[in-house]
């Protein structure tokens, strides 16, 4: 039998993964605290151990990874237009598996230079212009990117006119030039830089984050958690060569810092009577809210709901409410462990986590009257007719209450401008294998297809 | 390397008109006729023009107005226009641009005015737009 280890070094914790490839089966899972400051492999032991102590001493042919640690890939973009390069740079570094720090759009300024050389991005992508459009702004932005002291490598995916200049006023950083991330006015192209991005997260920032000690271990593959997750939930959905997929899906990741909702979609108007605005969106999209996070980020949940709603959905009192989100503000490691008031207001964070990163995500959808009758205009992707819901993160596995936080994910007839899944089957991610089944796809994609399809918690339908 | 760059337009049809056949025939002419041609399609804010133009470093901006409404909705955007940095950029608008039985000349003069280069009456044909862009971008003698 051949057996792979699956890592996943996150902010927190090392999960580890071990999987049988012929038998097709999760021999088992453990995990232990990250030690990114330290020595990156303490942590790592701590997991093996724990692992052998399920499954035994065990030989693996090989060893995957993925890490979101020191803070994951943290990446600042700048594009011309906010609503098309900007956007388009900001898509194309989400699908990455980054975590954007910085959106800039037109020219940069001092102040903003100020801001980048603060935030100390591990990548800078700087895009502006259609292929033969506008150069002037790349052009500027790579002059003043240039009076920085060379600290991050730069990825140029803009106007290819400008691209080799853009190199030389670069002279002295790592730069990278890929193919324009919007060639034509309103087509995405962000997969050839997508993939730049993933390999210096490999060959350098890996390095630079620690990891490297721990790569004396590892077979190849390492990609930023994110990305493997993304990989996970593409495969889930569209199948491969001999597995078919379960479908159009949407995915929803609810940590204790931020939400991440994937969508596994066309989305595209369904309707002959509805015009699309804005920019096509990915098949395959991303989207993170920063501010939305069961701890650390427990306040964005509270300002985005409401207080009211939050001790409505809990049954607790407003002023319970503030004073128990505090409490998990200041000791983010808290978990309800049989405390029912905790565990109430767990249940309404979710759901309202669940609710608004999802509502941020799908498209939107209004009504206008026009001369020939009404009309609609659609913005972003139309999820309405995705019938799978993937969910993940611990206050949606450790509930006996999955289906009805994971049903806030779904189409509000409150709220019918906000083009999400009218009814769907949910599906918990109750081992949280989705990362190591994503790392496990690049080689293996029908067992980690087969695994998922088996592991994955059926949880009923919801509508 | 690219060779010469073709002249970039960004067409579309304003506001609320969902006037989708003519804008397909312009899109095809003009092709034909050797622009770039960057089509927005139908409901297009004056915003959306301005976007597409700046990104594509577009030579001129032609405007549709199918369903009479044309006058309010051109309002303003040759100022737009200036803010966002298209200094001069050559509008041109066409169609059923105002309501009624309206003496063209003044049509066309209270279009002038706010600061469109052409305004062509319905029943245009391409061929009269084309041969006025040519004008407009300067392409007397290019073969396009």
């Amino acid at each position: 039998m051949s057996a792979v280890l699956l890592i996943d070094f996150g902010s927190t914790y090392t999960k580890l993964t071990a999987v049988d490839v012929e038998t097709e089966r999760l021999l088992g899972t453990a995990s232990a605290y990250t030690t990114v400051t330290t020595d990156i492999n303490e942590g790592l032991e701590a997991a093996r151990r724990r692992l052998e102590e399920e499954i035994g001493h065990r030989h693996f042919d090989a060893c995957y990874a993925c890490s979101s640690a020191a803070g994951g890939l943290r990446m600042v973009t700048s594009g011309l237009v906010p609503e098309l390069t900007g956007e388009a740079a900001r898509l194309a570094s989400l699908g990455a598996g980054a975590k954007v720090v910085g959106v800039y759009a037109f020219e940069l300024t001092e102040d903003d230079l100020e801001e980048i050389a603060a935030a100390q991005p591990d990548i800078f992508l700087l895009v502006g212009g259609t292929d033969g459009g506008n150069t002037a702004c790349i052009l500027h932005n790579a002059q003043m990117l240039s009076r920085l002291r060379p600290a991050f490598p730069i990825v140029v995916a803009g106007n290819r006119t400008a691209a080799r200049q853009c190199q030389r006023l670069l002279a002295g950083w790592e730069v990278y030039l890929c193919p324009n991330v919007m060639p034509k006015f309103g087509v995405l192209h962000i997969e050839p830089t997508q993939k730049q991005i993933r390999e210096i997260f490999l060959s350098r920032i890996i390095q630079a984050k620690g990891l490297s000690r721990a790569q004396s271990l590892l077979s190849d593959i390492l990609m930023p958690t994110p990305s493997a997750v993304l990989q996970a939930v593409e495969l889930l959905a569209q199948g491969c060569e001999g597995e078919e997929g379960i479908g159009e899906l949407v995915a929803v990741d609810v940590g204790g810092a931020t939400t991440d909702v994937y969508s596994v979609a066309d989305g595209m108007p369904q309707e002959m009577n509805t015009v699309y605005k804005g920019l096509p969106e990915p098949y395959a999209k991303r989207t993170v809210e920063g501010d939305i996070g069961m701890r650390y980020s427990v306040q964005g949940i509270v300002e985005a709901a409401g207080l009211s709603r939050v001790g409505a959905l809990s049954g607790l009192t407003p002023q319970r409410v503030e004073q128990l989100t505090a409490q998990l503000r200041q000791y983010p490691d808290c978990v309800p462990a049989g405390d029912g008031e905790l565990e109430q207001l767990d249940f309404a964070l979710a759901s309202c986590a669940v609710e608004e990163a999802v509502r941020r995500h799908a498209g939107t959808i209004s009504e206008t009257y026009t001369m020939m009758g009404r009309t609609f205009v659609q913005e972003g992707k139309n999820l309405t007719g995705v019938r799978q819901i993937v969910v993940t993160g611990g206050s949606l596995i450790h509930t006996g209450r999955t289906a009805e936080i994971a049903a806030r994910a779904l189409y509000d007839p409150a709220h019918p401008e906000s083009l999400r899944p009218k009814t769907a089957e949910i599906w918990v991610d109750q081992k949280y294998i989705l990362a190591a089944m994503g790392l496990l796809a690049s080689r293996y994609p029908q067992t980690a297809l087969r695994i998922m399809k088996k592991e994955l918690r059926h949880h009923g339908y919801s509508e | 390397m690219e060779n010469r760059r073709k002249k970039v337009l960004v067409i579309g049809v304003i506001g609320a008109d969902v006037h989708a056949v003519g804008n397909k025939i312009l899109y095809h002419a003009f092709t034909d006729a050797g622009f770039e041609v960057i089509n927005l399609g139908v409901m297009v804010s004056q915003e959306e023009y301005i976007a597409a133009a700046i990104e594509s470093d577009a030579d001129a901006i032609v405007v549709s107005s199918l369903y009479g409404q044309g006058e309010l909705d051109c309002r303003g955007m040759r100022e737009k226009c200036e803010e966002a940095g298209l200094k001069g950029i050559p509008l041109v608008v066409g169609g059923n641009i105002v309501i009624g039985k309206q003496r063209f000349e003044d049509v066309e003069q209270r279009f002038r005015a706010m600061g469109f280069d052409r305004v062509f009456p319905p029943g245009t044909a391409p061929e009269t737009t084309i041969a006025a862009l040519r004008e407009l971008l300067h392409m007397d003698g290019e073969a396009v």
